[in-house]
């Protein structure tokens, strides 16, 4: 009935497992309580859970991020805690749960941090910078969203009942079989991906057609904002890559679970194959995470430069290269499975190409700050800590695709400081500066500069401090995923390490810390014009928060910088006498239940109780065929609601010394 | 009088300095920074070499980074030109400084991804010396071909002769490296790897695996030791008056032992038990017969 479901799932069995436990269910206790006693689940749910509106979405995906970061940081820094005091001993984490914990890191930082919070920017952001009302398919949108959160769900409820895998983020068979891993664990990452997967890959298809099909009337592709090109080849790359993640897991998956055997070691299995499956996925990845904060940083450089975007075409092209050339690299991560150097050295030289498009990036943004009038804004200090941080891990990213020079540093954690140096610059702290750049635009006041500050500096410098002896342990050959180790040389740096990631940790202190002031301080941060930083791009041409259908009046558009030359052809703000009808997406709750059947059928799969997993995958799929034969899925906004919010908005305007045209009429 | 501030500030300065001088003393321990063979050597070179040649790109990023915050600051003395957004000169700059930097290093791809080729047995006067070596759960297994003798966790060769090792799993993918003779390579069942390898002179190294393979891998060290002639002569003498003989029965039930396995020597081994230990996951005749998979978690 249960399947493999037995009491023994618990985690009675060690302090780790019970401590991870506790916390989970407190969490979620506290949270629901919280809302309780606040009296606000019908708020909660007709608002914010059951909405189809972009923004929402967007930020309901930033809170999941934010959320997972903090559980992937104390990962990170219980294993930093755990390796500072692990010479000769056993520390104090039991072996089985480091391996735990370093695959967790991993996963959650990838798939359940950075693809969350990357798509909440650009659900947030680029239907308004497109002058759409909103994507192009919201209810898939909301399905995206749910389905993510589900995978989410699974990782939590893995510390929890049963234990999640050992066999690290990228779960290299034969490793991660049935034989060598009997237990749930891998079941947990395979399902936790799959079931996200799917709305990833929905995601990538959503903003493809919303960027090639919802621009604003005279919008070009070249005009479009460089924040949308990057969404936008983000988006080809999570449609295009993301299915061979779906396939690896699945072949995977039955393995384990049918007795296949595509990735064993016996009956003609072959983990390689694996190893080329992952990564033809995995290394477009890496740029479906840093492309969107490229975007971010481009944006931030703009306006925080007071000027407008230098070599707005080379970017644009290497954006493309990026995205064309991240297809072509994957075997630069297995250098070492003994191919022959006709193969390493092809792989090696196409890994540099893209040092180039890249260059050229940091080039432009420099060259954009150059003749500026640079403002220090947090946004602006996460966009230079970056550029100065980046072209580090850019050198040991060259130094690592050059195979001779791999074979050296390939599993040391010269490497885990390497991608660190790339994704924690170039991916979390474009995330971060889109935080500090549009937060005022999702909630209509600014966040606290004091606080954001903080957020940059504590992390700067804490990155500095835990990844630079990471480089320097590679080269005293450390290799990574070591639980203990016997040479004392190796702990000097493994301590200041740890001190560098209790500087992160102020750090996420002070992101939730600024959260916090900047409520407190709201009524004096107020942004009454919808253009905060005086923005150049059609994001700011709406209010803050923006209306529910984000322009009244479609804005038209000639040029780059769209809403700059509104402003400057004094047409930015119309106001016409009236307004038709608008119909908008209705909020619908069969996001959710899909969501939660997601849940199920992962849940279901891991545990063997297929009964359960094929009722869920029925109702998933009968609230689906349900939804799609609803014919009233539609809203009507009516004039005089538009009217009354329009009004408020002119005199909102007014008050925050706007002058404002009549517009053109309808 | 000093000031407190500046007590506190050379307070500060004394242990900052203190722990760069500490960890810099142990960087003289670095294997792969002070190599012990002509192929880590190169590969350190190269190492350098690339470091270098892309200072190119990171000197100008630095400069125009901090010349520009310092200049065009709110207060500073650039002049302002919001409309300044393109120039051919500085594209074309941009583009070729890169690109450069990048055919540079891509013609050292080329020329050392060949030369450094694990797989190529390294130009040498000497013939090359042959070792088999088998990952198992957390140790490895040295059979020493031309010898008849195998050896766990040691790996002892004549440091006048290259080395030349064939590498298999009889467990999951691990790796295997000797950080001071040069790079690693996978070892995977059911699949021969190679390595080709040398060291200049007589020594004592760490070997490991580096590829995390389940709850020992910490464990998964063997001692290397280049020894001249007359020491690994000596040493062989050693192995071939151990009790100890690898058949099948005894290979397989040392399969099982799992932790921390203390160097063990065998004075005579199965012949071609590499092959088939291959054999176990090929389905090659008379190999060794196939067992359960163990539970790493």
């Amino acid at each position: 009935m249960l399947g493999r479901l037995t009491i023994e799932a618990l985690p009675f069995y060690s302090w780790v497992a019970m401590g991870g436990a506790v916390v989970t269910i407190l969490t979620v206790v506290l949270a629901a309580g919280a809302v309780t006693w606040a009296g606000q689940w019908r708020y909660l749910w007709v608002e914010w859970l059951t909405s189809v509106d972009h923004k929402r979405i967007g930020v309901m995906y930033i809170v999941l991020a934010l959320l997972m970061l903090v559980r992937g940081f104390i990962d990170a820094i219980m294993m930093r805690a755990q390796q500072a005091i692990a010479l000769n001993n056993e520390g104090y984490l039991p072996p089985e749960h480091f391996e735990q914990i370093f695959t967790s890191h991993g996963t959650i930082m990838i798939f359940f941090m950075a693809m969350p919070f990357l798509t909440g920017l650009i659900n947030v952001v680029v239907p308004q910078q497109l002058g759409a009302r909103d994507v192009a398919f919201p209810f898939m949108n909301s399905v995206s969203l749910w389905l993510t959160a589900a995978g989410a769900g699974l990782m939590g409820i893995s510390l929890v009942i049963g234990r999640f895998s050992t066999a690290g983020w990228t779960g290299y068979p034969p490793y991660s079989g049935i034989g060598y891993s009997p237990g749930v664990g891998v079941d947990y990452w395979i399902w936790a991906l799959l079931v996200s997967g799917v709305g990833s890959t929905m995601t990538g298809i959503n903003f493809i057609t919303t960027i090639l099909r919802c621009r604003a009337p005279g919008m070009k592709l070249m005009q479009m904002p460089l924040f949308v090109w990057t969404s936008f080849c983000t988006s080809i790359l999570m449609a295009f890559a993301f299915p061979a993640l779906t396939v690896v897991a699945v072949l995977l998956g039955l393995d384990r679970t049918l007795g296949m055997h595509f990735f064993t070691n016996e009956l003609g299995g072959n983990m390689m194959n694996f190893a080329n499956l992952i990564w033809i996925w995995g290394h477009p990845e890496v740029y479906i995470l840093i492309l969107p904060a490229f975007g971010v940083f481009s944006e931030v450089t703009a306006i925080f430069s007071k000027k407008r975007l230098f070599g707005y075409r080379s970017l644009v092209y290497a954006t493309m290269v990026i995205a064309l050339l991240s297809f072509t690299v994957w075997l630069h991560h297995f250098f070492t499975m003994g191919s022959s150097p006709n193969v390493n050295a092809i792989f090696g030289i196409a890994t540099m190409i893209i040092a180039v498009p890249t260059g050229v990036k940091i080039f432009d943004w420099l060259f954009t700050m150059v003749r500026g009038r640079i403002i220090f804004h947090p946004a602006m200090l996460f966009t230079i800590g970056f550029i100065i941080t980046f072209v580090i891990g850019g050198v040991t990213g060259v130094l690592l695709a050059i195979p001779p020079v791999d074979y050296l540093m390939h599993n040391t954690t010269f490497l885990v400081a390497h991608f660190h140096n790339m994704l924690i610059p170039g991916a979390l702290f474009g995330y971060f500066a889109g935080t500090q750049l549009w937060f005022p635009k999702a909630f209509g006041f600014k966040l606290n500069e004091f606080w954001g500050k903080m957020v940059f500096y504590c992390w700067f410098i804490g990155f500095y401090l835990a990844f630079m002896p990471l480089y320097a342990l590679g080269f005293l050959g450390m290799p990574r995923r070591l639980e203990q180790y016997t040479n004392p040389d190796w702990q000097s740096f493994l301590l200041v390490a740890f001190i560098g990631s209790c500087f992160v940790l102020v750090g996420i202190f002070s992101v939730f810390m600024q959260f916090y002031v900047s409520i407190r301080d709201r009524n004096e941060n107020r942004d009454l014009t919808g253009d905060p930083w005086d923005g150049r791009t059609l994001e700011w041409a709406t209010s803050s928060p923006a209306a529910p259908y984000n322009f009244a009046v479609i804005p038209r558009v000639s040029s780059v910088d769209a809403f700059w030359t509104l402003k400057k052809e004094g047409s930015a703000y119309p106001f016409p006498e009236q307004y038709p009808p608008i119909v908008m997406p209705a909020r619908t709750g069969a996001g959710v239940f899909i969501g939660l059947f997601g849940f199920l059928v992962g849940f279901a799969a891991v545990w063997y109780i297929w009964w359960l997993a094929v009722l869920a995958m029925v109702g998933g799929m009968t609230v689906l065929i349900f939804r799609s034969c609803n014919d009233h899925a539609e809203e009507i906004i009516e004039p005089e609601t538009i009217m009354r919010i329009e009004s408020q908005r002119k005199a909102q305007l007014i008050s925050g010394g706007q002058s404002v045209a009549m517009g053109a009429p309808l | 009088m000093l000031s407190s501030r500046t007590v506190f500030l050379s307070k500060w300065l004394t242990i900052l300095l203190a722990l760069s001088l500490l960890l810099g003393c142990s960087m003289q321990s670095s294997p792969i920074l002070y190599p012990k063979g002509p192929v880590a050597e190169t590969e350190r070179d190269l190492l350098f070499l690339a470091t270098g040649i892309m200072l190119f790109t990171l000197l100008p990023v630095y400069l125009i980074t901090f010349w520009s915050c310092w200049r065009y600051r709110a207060k500073g003395k650039g002049a302002y030109r919001p409309n300044w957004h393109q120039s051919i000169f500085v594209e074309l700059f941009i583009w070729t400084g890169p690109l450069v930097i990048v055919v540079v290093i891509g013609i050292l791809v080329v020329v050392y991804t060949y030369r450094l080729d694990p797989y190529k047995s390294l130009a040498d006067s000497e013939q090359a010396f042959r070792v088999q070596a088998v990952a198992q759960n957390w140790k490895w297994l040295f059979i020493y071909p031309d010898q008849q003798v195998a050896v766990v966790n040691e790996l002892a060769f004549p440091c006048d002769r290259p080395l030349s090792i064939e590498i298999t799993s009889d467990t999951v993918m691990t790796s295997f490296m000797i950080p001071a003779l040069g790079g690693q390579i996978y070892a995977m069942a059911g699949m021969t790897t190679r390595l080709n390898l040398k060291a200049y002179g007589p020594g004592l190294y760490t070997g490991r695996n580096t590829q995390f393979s389940g709850r020992g891998f910490p464990h998964m060290v063997f001692d290397v030791q280049s020894l001249s002639e007359a020491d690994f002569d000596q040493w062989l003498e050693r192995v071939k008056t151990s009790n100890n003989r690898l058949d099948d029965v005894h290979y397989q039930n040392l399969l099982k032992l799992e932790n921390k396995h203390p160097v063990e020597y065998f004075s005579w081994v199965e012949p071609d038990l590499f092959g088939r230990i291959i054999g176990k996951y090929t389905g090659a005749k008379g190999a060794l017969p196939l067992q359960k998979p163990r539970n790493l978690e």
